[in-house]
């Protein structure tokens, strides 16, 4: 029964949300598809990377993936084909990544994904220049920033609910195995490998939509707009802020980072770089966990340590 | 035509393993996977780009306060921002995680000083862009003065780590930090001098490819990438395998542009990355494990 | 799951996304209209970090502070009363990120409500923020955005204005150019050709192939490389080895430093040597000295242009460098336009576009009048010579140098 009150009142917030644009001026409307897109992107990423422990910064080779896809299709296809095409490329280029991944583990997989962005990146070039003789692609979209956020809302409703439904499932169950300790997790008859492709390409699947969804906004998509490695490194920080293990916790660091990110670039615009970097510094410091974590800490009596807590990378 | 690829090979590639010599140190010895390397060259190009426009200092003469500036520059880093997180990581993988987040933090800070002190223009002056002859190939004095530069930093320091004691020392925290600690080592002062190294021979780099690349305060993210690639190839803290992969780098990049397409050899580079990453994440010249 | 834990989930989404709200609200207000108003506000975004801020640095960035500092020393705009009006800049970092640039023009034309927008730097970023410009009916000078299809984006976005001509203007007039050169018998009739694999360089490029092939050229050497690229040895190399008396790069300014230093290296000095951006900045003539004299590149100036010599001086003196040869004065001159419209329309925007669309100006760069929003009136290829970069083509412009060539040997 608290279930269903609590899906009740998300509902009700869902559409509070989504009749909110209707009061909105367009930067309103703007703030709200920045910070949709954020919450779904650092959402996505702990889906896969929260309960495993694996960070990965692959985000934006999927995210651009998704973009360059609605620029190539978005005149000959209509736009929910297009969308489903770039699921579908996204989906396929997560499994061999994830297939081709299955053995590397701690730094050697950060590094991996780093470099697979710049990868996708020099081959998308490399593709365009030769084959299609052009580079630089143009998105004649009919739509305005409130379409982009209605769909962004939606997708962030569906991850959320994803989320939640795999916390609570065996797979969700599996992966947390793994993120404690892997070796254990294969011997307790933990299929290791197919709980982690699944996670990887269901992650990878839905920032490769939020890429999509965004591309029309920017009239214009080269390679080097939207394999913007910012992208994912923005991503993980405002996961770990909020915490990539809660179900909430990226939405939550999500929209605070957004926000001052926002607020520092109108009000220090020669000073963004210096302070976006002392900040980055302090999160890892004093909330390494994230903040709710931080928040329960200070609830709950000194000496009890949730599982979850106790490390957040195990695996070296 | 074959003799002239290896050599413009060999001298691009000396500036790899110049820039990758630095990081292999602090990443294999300290733990630390340094992301604000690049921008740490970057710094010491206007660094030595200061000193030769205003003060009309050679860059050679440069580089006797770049490189110890560097050094005790990355020292009180490393007591400032990396001690605390070797103290409270419960083991490597979780410092090695933290250090990437922590270091692309001071990347953006120092970006920012850079972008702050200097704007975002390109910037650059010439030296020793004169030409050698070296087996018939023509070759810039200031590029083959990165590769000299990187033999003999690489070799004095191989040969350091390898027969001296406190070579010994820094190499035995690098193989079993957990072990260093019962014959008597100080774990930390060790990270601290290999960290505070790797920001000395990063200012190195910065100083020589100051002299015939122009740089702008944000191209930081490139040579940090390039070292990456350089250290994966090598295998991490080996100075031998930095120096080597920094070479095969150089001479696989001129080799795709000589014989295949000049388009593809970014794309080449990060295929070999990616697949020896997959095959044998240690490198050619790492430990294992 | 229990009723604690849910309830605690819940209320977690609805703090979060209530700071949003409370942060949003405040959004929907918007600063009110003053009647009597003090100031003229003009906003900007454009990249002071990130990848661009290179490019941005030195072409506009310098040339926004530049004229606001001229205007508001002469006690502002000039309105058609009469009076003057100081300008309030309103300055935002869109860091690098189309998704910035788009949200920081949101906010400028609808939260700060200013009176008028300046482009950012790139062409990306000027296409991304077109359809807002025009939807807000804000005028928009773009000015380092280079597309050939401006005609087009004239008729989808009525109030853009594209200053800086298409890659096939370039390629084009340089062809055109070459074709003389041959014909006087100053070069061969083959040419090494190299571009950057980038979307400035890929226009010039595709549009120099059929330019050059028609004007009877044979293309000897023809590779593409990519951005990162920093070691040219082998491509120069091979350009070398050919029997071609050209050598024509569509690079990036990187490359074209890197390309300068290094052929000066190898002493490949070729007949006609041709250069992408980066050729008309400051550091180049800093870094290579008499050695530039003779290198070919897109832009330059008139050297007699009086206008044009006050404005390379006041930028030397207020900015503290010397201003570029290409896109430099034409974005001084934009705002100069600007200036000129307000002057005889007053501050509505709609009056301001009609007026940029047809009037005529006097700039830096020279008389303006703009055909279907398009400044056509350009120097497409220059050339140093005796220490300043000037223009040589189009060849029947006023001012126009003649080209020299073959060019020099390296010093």
């Amino acid at each position: 029964m608290s279930t269903t009150v609590a899906f009740i009142l998300a509902a009700a917030a869902l559409a509070g949300l989504a009749v909110a644009p209707l009061f909105l001026n367009a930067y309103g409307i703007g703030l709200l598809v920045g910070m949709t897109g954020y919450v779904v992107l650092a959402s996505a990423w702990a889906m896969f990377s929260g309960p495993t422990r694996y960070v990965s910064l692959a985000t934006v080779a999927f995210f651009g993936i998704g973009a360059y896809t609605v620029a190539v299709l978005s005149e000959t296809l209509p736009y929910p084909l297009v969308l489903l095409c770039a699921c579908a490329i996204g989906l396929t280029v997560a499994l061999i990544v994830g297939l081709s991944t299955l053995r590397l583990a701690g730094i050697y997989f950060v590094i991996f994904t780093f470099g697979l962005a710049e990868l996708i990146r020099q081959l998308v070039t490399w593709y365009e220049v030769n084959v299609t003789g052009t580079l630089g692609r143009y998105i004649f979209l009919p739509f305005e920033g409130i379409h982009i956020y209605w769909q962004l809302l939606a997708l962030a409703a569906v991850t959320l609910l994803l989320s939640w439904w795999i916390s609570r499932s065996r797979l969700g169950l599996a992966l947390r195995a793994v993120g404690d300790d892997e070796v254990v997790a294969a011997h307790a008859g933990i299929n290791v490998s197919r709980a982690k492709l699944m996670l990887f390409a269901l992650s990878a699947t839905i920032i490769t939509l939020v890429g999509a969804i965004q591309a029309p906004r920017w009239v214009y998509v080269e390679p080097a707009i939207v394999f913007n490695p910012t992208i994912s490194f923005l991503t993980l920080i405002m996961a770990l802020l909020g915490g990539a293990t809660r179900l909430w916790g990226p939405a939550l660091g999500a929209v605070p980072l957004f926000l001052l990110f926002e607020w520092l670039s109108a009000n220090f615009p020669n000073y963004f770089s210096i302070i976006l970097g002392i900040f980055f510094i302090c999160i890892v410091f004093f909330l390494p966990q994230g903040v709710l974590a931080k928040i329960e800490g200070l609830r709950r009596p000194a000496g009890k340590v949730p599982p979850e807590d106790k490390e957040r990378s195990g695996a070296a | 035509m074959l003799i002239d690829t290896l050599i413009t090979g060999l001298v691009a590639g000396g500036t790899y393993a110049l820039v990758a010599m630095g990081l292999t140190i602090q990443f294999g010895i300290s733990r630390i996977m340094n992301l604000a390397h690049g921008d740490t060259i970057i710094a010491a190009c206007f660094a030595s780009f200061i000193l030769f426009s205003v003060f009309g200092l050679s860059p050679i003469l440069a580089l006797m306060i770049v490189v110890p500036a560097g050094y005790v520059l990355s020292d009180a880093i490393y007591r400032l921002i990396m001690r605390p997180l070797v103290a409270r990581a419960p083991n490597a993988g979780a410092l090695e995680v933290d250090s990437i987040l922590v270091t692309f933090g001071l990347l953006f800070v120092i970006q920012g000083v850079l972008l702050v002190a200097f704007g975002g223009n390109y910037t650059g002056y010439t030296f020793l862009n004169t030409p050698v002859d070296l087996f018939g190939t023509i070759v810039a004095a200031n590029r083959l003065l990165a590769l000299f530069l990187a033999l003999v930093f690489g070799i004095t320091l191989i040969f350091v780590l390898s027969r001296t004691r406190w070579g010994m020392t820094l190499r035995a925290v690098s193989i079993a930090p957990e072990n260093a600690p019962l014959v008597g080592i100080d774990i930390n002062r060790a990270a601290r001098t290999a960290f505070a190294l790797g920001g000395a021979l990063a200012a190195t780099a910065g100083v020589v490819v100051s002299m015939y690349q122009t740089f702008t305060a944000t191209i930081g993210v490139i040579f940090t990438m390039k070292a990456l690639i350089v250290v994966i190839l090598g295998g991490k803290g080996s100075l031998t395998g930095a120096l080597i992969g920094g070479l095969l780098l150089g001479l696989v990049e001129t080799f795709v542009a000589a014989y295949i397409d000049p388009g593809l050899t970014l794309a080449a580079t990060y295929t070999i990355f990616l697949l020896l990453l997959i095959l044998r994440p240690t490198g050619f010249f790492g430990q294992a494990g | 799951m229990s009723q604690t834990v849910l309830r605690r989930a819940f209320l977690r989404s609805v703090s979060a996304f209530g700071a949003a709200a409370l942060f949003l609200s405040a959004m929907s207000e918007g600063a009110t209209a003053q009647d009597d108003r003090t100031s003229v506000r003009i906003g900007y975004a454009v990249s002071l970090s990130g990848a661009n801020a290179g490019g941005a640095g030195i072409t506009t960035i310098p040339n926004y502070r530049l004229w606001v500092e001229d205007v508001n020393a002469a006690g502002g705009l000039l309105l058609p009363d009469g009076s003057r009006l100081p300008i309030e800049v309103i300055e935002y970092d869109d860091r690098s990120s189309s998704e910035e640039a788009v949200r920081a023009v949101e906010r400028l034309a609808t939260q700060d409500e200013v009176d008028f927008i300046l482009p950012p730097w790139g062409t990306g970023f000027n296409l991304a923020i077109a359809p807002l410009m025009a939807r807000a009916g804000y005028p928009q000078i773009a000015v380092t955005a280079v597309t050939d299809r401006a005609p087009e984006f004239v008729e989808r976005w009525p109030s853009s204005f594209w200053l800086l001509g298409g890659g096939a203007d370039y390629s084009t007039a340089l062809a055109a150019v070459m074709a003389e050169a041959r014909d006087a018998g100053a070069i061969n009739n083959q040419v090494a050709m190299i571009s950057v694999a980038d979307g400035f360089g890929i226009d010039l490029v595709n549009a120099a192939r059929p330019a050059l092939a028609e004007a009877g050229f044979e293309l000897v050497y023809d590779e593409v490389f990519p951005v990162g690229t920093s070691d040219f040895s082998t491509i120069l190399n091979e350009a070398r080895a050919t029997t071609a008396d050209s050598f024509v790069a569509f690079s990036y300014p990187p490359h074209t430093f890197a390309l300068m230093q290094q052929s000066q290296v190898v002493d490949y000095s070729p007949p006609l040597f041709y250069l992408g951006v980066g050729a008309g900045f400051p550091v180049f003539q800093n870094m290579n000295a008499e050695n530039v004299e003779g290198v070919m590149s897109l832009g330059g100036i008139d050297p007699n242009n009086p206008q044009n010599a006050a404005y390379r001086e006041r930028h030397q003196e207020v900015i503290g460098a010397p201003a570029d040869y290409w896109a430099s004065v034409i974005t001084y001159s934009s705002l100069q336009m600007l200036q000129q419209a307000i002057e005889r329309v007053g501050l509505d925007r709609e009056a301001v576009t009609q007026e940029l669309a047809t009037g005529t100006f006097e700039t830096a760069a020279g008389t303006i009048t703009l055909e279907n929003n398009q400044l056509r009136d350009l120097w497409w290829v220059g050339q140093w010579q005796g220490g300043t970069f000037v223009g040589v083509a189009p060849t029947d412009r006023e001012g126009a140098s003649a080209p020299q060539l073959p060019k020099p040997g390296w010093n």
